[in-house]
């Protein structure tokens, strides 16, 4: 389902789950940016979030990274697996290491991300 | 000079010839003083001020006698926080006294910091454990400014921003609630101090937290578990602050109910010392671990799965975290939390139950006294303190005095705190002052609360239960010491921190008891020495910095800060410009000088730097015109972070006070500038002294710091005041005691008074040449980061690592790992740049360990050589494997690499080889799941196997 995932500029990504509700996560190449992950910080559920907002923290031994709502609603699900075990997010970090779901306050224009190939190229400049 | 009479002789380490030798190196003149010329900026220097001259080791000695002579002798049982207590003699010889730990830095190089590492883990062991919590970190600032960051962390949980009341025991110590209140109000934390259960009732729905005194401030027990229970059913959390020898007798804070625990070591081993130093503690239940404030050891494996100990869960921490930390806490108070342990170790949970037996039955026998005598006892539950009312009150307690005995006598109560060092013939006598006659410490002594007798045994740790014994504690002690490098082994080159000589003869003070057995509340006339003494370091300090008054409040340079910050708000309040909030902060600053000021509740802009680390004048002009009326300070530090005289600093403290702004200055550099210039001409309104770096405090593996600020006349009305201030300044307090930590100031007083002005700015002048002397030898190696327009570094210099990830696979942490092998503590590493070594020699070091260390980064270089020459493989070579403990090359296994060319790079190091006692450590797994007290059943002290 990897093909389906839209990416942003933040090196997070997203993915219809049904419902108007999206997945997110961090995508393999923020992964290895940061290192090893030691520790997440979820958002709670419910939490009303707009977009761009600073939601939840990847920490390293060494850093602490804000991760943004890529699109506007309310948090209805976290993956609470990763609290027991953070290292999901380097192992698998588009599949068991999502972060949390989003339930869409409105539409979201798929333009307004990127696929896979658009992501890398950027990456690669 | 074949007889090194004068003290600066021993301070600074080249001699004439070597002094000498380091000019010729760099071309820098004749002498010292042609040399200073030419490295420090014509725009800057300053002729030296004066300052009486210098004397003696032995003269200053006897000065610092006549100081204590006008302290008092009388016994204070004045109480509220603070209590007399014994330092077992082998502590003060072991642990207090031995260079091995008060000259050793912070334990962020943790594998040759294990010995002190364990015995914070001790310390940590021994609050948690005591107060039925699952964690504790290594210590705060003291028991007031642990009150206040437990209030901070509990704020910033909050589920429910709509909760901003934090409830507060009114029976808790006066300077608690003067700390809790100046650290509320910036935040818009709205105090409410609470007389009973049902006012703490009345507001819970709007706290996010309550503190409880436990025992409170006027002696009493409470059986607080319901009103715990019903504010935890309201979202409530409590923090209970304690006292951890009533705690040998008492239920714990964690099986009452509490969520935080906060308060003092103190007692335990730790002189009064007119206010400390003193280790504040903070224990708190698991949920809260990464939202705790402060340094917090864990347990990790190494490379080879030994255990290890580390510095864990640093992302919460200034330095990483900055404006978002959860505290702008760094220096702390290892060696108060050190002591502290030790004196646990020492006295076992049996001997410490005995203290805490007799402290009681002494108290309930002055009860029984006291009461014959017409006292009435106002609290039938109590631990040490008893709270009496009597109608001529005032009459017994100066007929106390009189004997020879401090009691607090407040609101016609008479209070007083008994303590392990009151002997039964002092009670007899204070009984007998008071019209009362002893009849023996109370026999068969009832629990201090019929309820609340504690069920859990404490300390049932080996560690604690193994070493009771003169001599197994003896071991003990030299075992951890032997396991770590501080500078009674090599220099300890970190850049920002100035690792300089801390003289035997400085430290004389705190073996004396008329210096050390002050209470911080006793009446002026007991402190008079003491008084007498900080003013005229004061004076010294305003001198040599261009200021005109200082506080000694603050404890640690971030709290130096914190209180800089606030006299700036508070400036900016007095004019009307409440709407000032915009601090701008050079993205190479500390990351302690954001942290404060989010304290503030200052909202933090960067500034970009330019080529030497200065303000970049250009994006200063824009950040200020975006700030617009809103722009209240610029923090920066100086010289610049990098290392360098930078040119903008002038010019970058006009543009700002043009816009209205005021400027603090970082005085983390300050030993660049002593005796050579004046900071406070240069444009800073206001700047904190670490007395730990510039003035010869030891930093006691992490702590105690001193951070007082100095400021311009317009700023002296916002320095911090103190509830027993005098002048009527009673607001605005940010340690629990006037003078912070009283006791350390005869330290920096001798210092400056044995050197003299000449001696000072000689100091400076070699800390300055000892850099570029090192700079000029290293950057043939090493990529210099950063260089001025002149050519010259300040006191330290920055190498650049990076180029050496891609050649040879080695990294910056490589590097430090590898001079652990060599016998060193590395250089400050990654700040103020990614990937960097910041490298400082301090005036203290000889050319011949400058030299020493030279040669071994050059070794290092060489070795990075072979491996991007693929002599050695990236995997497998000295560095990526560094360091080597002895065990690892005797098991046989197979390396590219000799067990000669990993232990003995250099010929010399086989004289006085320093083994690390494990291999480079697991962060990763620290971090992931961590451990922060010891098992009953782990052994840390006999080694790492």
């Amino acid at each position: 389902m990897s093909e389906e995932l839209r990416y942003t500029k933040e090196h997070e990504w997203l993915v219809p789950v049904g419902d108007g509700v999206w997945r997110v996560g961090v995508s393999d190449y923020a992964q290895e940016q940061l290192g090893d992950i030691v520790a997440v910080e979820l958002p709670t559920a419910d939490a009303a979030v707009t977009a761009g907002q600073a939601c939840a923290v990847l920490e390293s031994v060494k850093s602490a990274s804000d991760i943004y709502a890529p699109i506007a609603g309310t948090i209805v699900k976290v993956n609470d697996q990763l609290e027991d075990s953070p290292e999901k997010v380097n192992e698998s970090p588009t599949t068991e290491g999502w972060l949390f779901e989003i339930k869409a306050e409105g539409e979201v224009n798929q333009n307004d991300f990127m696929d896979l190939a658009t992501y890398q190229s950027g990456l690669d400049g | 000079m074949a007889e090194r009479s004068h003290y600066r002789d021993r301070h600074i380490g080249p001699d004439a010839a070597e002094l000498q030798r380091m000019l010729a190196a760099v071309d820098g003149g004749a002498d010292l003083e042609e040399f200073i010329e030419r490295a420090v900026p014509a725009s800057i220097l300053a002729p030296a001020p004066e300052l009486p001259a210098p004397l003696s080791e032995q003269e200053a000695l006897d000065e610092l006698e006549r100081y204590a002579s006008d302290n008092g002798a009388h016994k204070p049982l004045l109480g509220l926080g603070f209590y007399g207590s014994v330092m077992p003699a082998p502590i003060r010889r072991l642990l207090l006294e031995n260079p091995s730990w008060y000259t050793a830095y912070t334990p962020y190089q943790a594998e040759i910091s294990q010995g002190r590492l364990e015995l914070l883990l001790c310390f940590q062991t021994m609050v948690a454990d005591l107060c039925g919590l699952d964690m504790a970190n290594a210590s705060l600032l003291d028991e007031a400014s642990a009150a206040a960051e437990a209030m901070i962390m509990l704020w910033r949980v909050a589920p429910d921003a709509k909760r901003a009341a934090f409830l507060v025991d009114a029976d808790t110590h006066p300077q608690n609630i003067a700390v809790l209140r100046t650290r509320a109000e910036p935040c818009g934390i709205d105090l409410r101090i609470c007389a009973d259960a049902a006012d703490f009732q009345k507001h819970a729905d709007q706290a996010f937290g309550a503190l409880l005194s436990y025992p409170c401030s006027s002696g009493r027990i409470v059986d607080w578990r319901k009103l715990i229970a019903e504010l935890r059913e309201r979202k409530v959390p409590t923090v209970a602050c304690t006292d951890l020898l009533a705690l040998m007798l008492l239920e714990s804070p964690g099986a009452l109910g509490a969520a935080v625990a906060v308060g003092s070591a103190q007692r335990f081993g730790l002189p009064l010392g007119a206010g400390g130093p003193h280790a504040g503690f903070i224990a708190c239940e698991k949920a809260y671990m990464r939202k705790m404030p402060g340094r917090i050891v864990g347990i990790a494996p190494d490379s080879e799965g030994r255990m290890a100990f580390r510095l864990s869960l640093q992302t919460r921490e200034q330095h990483i975290r900055r404006d978002r930390a959860t505290s702008n806490i760094c220096t702390a108070q290892s060696l108060p939390a050190m002591i502290a342990a030790a004196y646990a170790i020492y006295h076992g949970p049996a001997g410490l139950r005995s203290i805490a037996e007799r402290v009681h039955a002494t108290a309930r026998g002055l009860a029984e006294a006291l009461t014959a005598a017409g006292c009435k006892l106002v609290h039938q539950d109590y631990f040490d303190t008893l709270c009496l009312e009597h109608p001529e009150s005032q009459r017994l307690a100066d007929q106390a005095a009189e004997a020879g005995f401090d009691l607090r006598c407040a609101d016609g109560r008479l209070c007083l705190s008994c303590d392990e060092t009151v002997s039964e013939a002092e009670a007899a006598r204070l009984a007998k002052a008071c019209g009362g006659k002893w009849t023996g410490a109370a026999a068969d002594s009832p629990a201090p609360h019929a309820e609340l007798a504690r069920t859990a045994a404490p300390l049932q740790h080996k560690v604690f239960n193994a070493n009771t014994s003169e001599h197994a504690f003896m071991r003990l002690l030299r075992r951890l010491a032997a396991k770590d490098i501080a500078l009674d082994r090599s220099m300890i080159p970190l850049g920002s921190c100035t690792m300089k000589l801390n003289a035997a003869t400085a430290m004389q003070t705190l073996a004396s008891a008329r210096w050390n057995e002050q209470h911080p509340f006793a009446p002026p006339a007991r402190l008079a020495g003491m008084n007498a003494l900080a003013a005229e370091l004061g004076e010294f300090l305003t001198r040599l910095t261009g200021f005109d008054a200082v506080s000694f409040q603050p404890n640690a340079g971030s709290q130096g800060e914190y209180a800089g910050l606030l006299a700036i708000r508070g400036w900016h309040r007095d004019q009307g410009e409440n709407g000032r909030c915009v601090c701008l902060i050079p993205e190479s600053a500390h990351g302690t000088n954001a942290a404060s000021a989010a304290m503030v509740g200052m909202e933090v802009q960067n500034i970009a730097v330019d080529a030497e680390g200065g303000v970049d004048l250009e994006d200063l002009r824009a950040k200020i015109d975006a700030a617009g009326a809103r722009l209240a300070a610029m923090m920066v530090t100086y010289p610049s972070t990098c290392g360098i005289y930078n040119e903008s600093l002038g010019t970058a403290c006009e543009l700002v006070h043009k816009a209205g702004g005021l400027v603090y200055m970082d005085g983390a550099n300050l030993n660049a500038l002593v005796g050579v210039a004046l900071p406070g001409k240069l444009g800073p309104d206001i700047m904190h002294i670490n007395l730990h770096k510039t003035f010869c405090i030891p930093h006691g593996g992490g702590g105690p710091g001193a951070g007082p600020v100095v400021c311009t006349d317009q700023l002296r009305p916002f320095l911090p005041g103190h509830w027993t201030a005098a002048d009527g300044r009673t607001d605005g307090g940010i340690s629990a005691a006037p003078l912070g930590s009283g006791m350390l100031l005869a330290i920096s007083w001798a210092y400056i008074r044995m050197m003299g002005a000449a001696g000072l700015r000689a100091a400076t002048g070699t800390a300055v040449l000892a850099a570029n002397y090192m700079q000029r030898q290293l950057e043939r190696k090493y990529r210099l980061a950063f260089t001025s327009a002149s050519g010259w570094c300040a006191h330290e210099f920055v190498l650049d690592l990076s180029e050496f990830k891609d050649s040879a696979g080695v990294t910056v942490e490589d590097v430090a790992k590898r001079l652990i092998d060599m016998g060193f503590h590395a250089p400050t590493v990654s700040f103020p740049q990614a990937n960097c070594l910041m490298i400082e020699p301090t005036e203290s070091e000889g050319i011949a360990e400058l030299d020493r260390f030279c040669e071994a980064l050059a070794q290092i270089r060489a070795e990075i050589d072979k491996v991007a020459q693929g002599e050695w493989p990236r995997d497998d070579n000295p560095l990526v494997n560094a360091p080597h403990p002895a065990a690892d090359l005797l098991d046989g296994s197979a390396r590219s690499y000799t067990a000669a060319q990993a232990a003995y790079p250099l010929a010399w190091i086989k004289d006085d080889k320093y083994w690390p006692p494990v291999s480079r450590i697991d962060q990763v797994k620290g971090d992931r799941s961590p451990q922060l007290v010891l098992a009953p059943d782990m052994d840390p002290a006999p080694g790492a196997s």
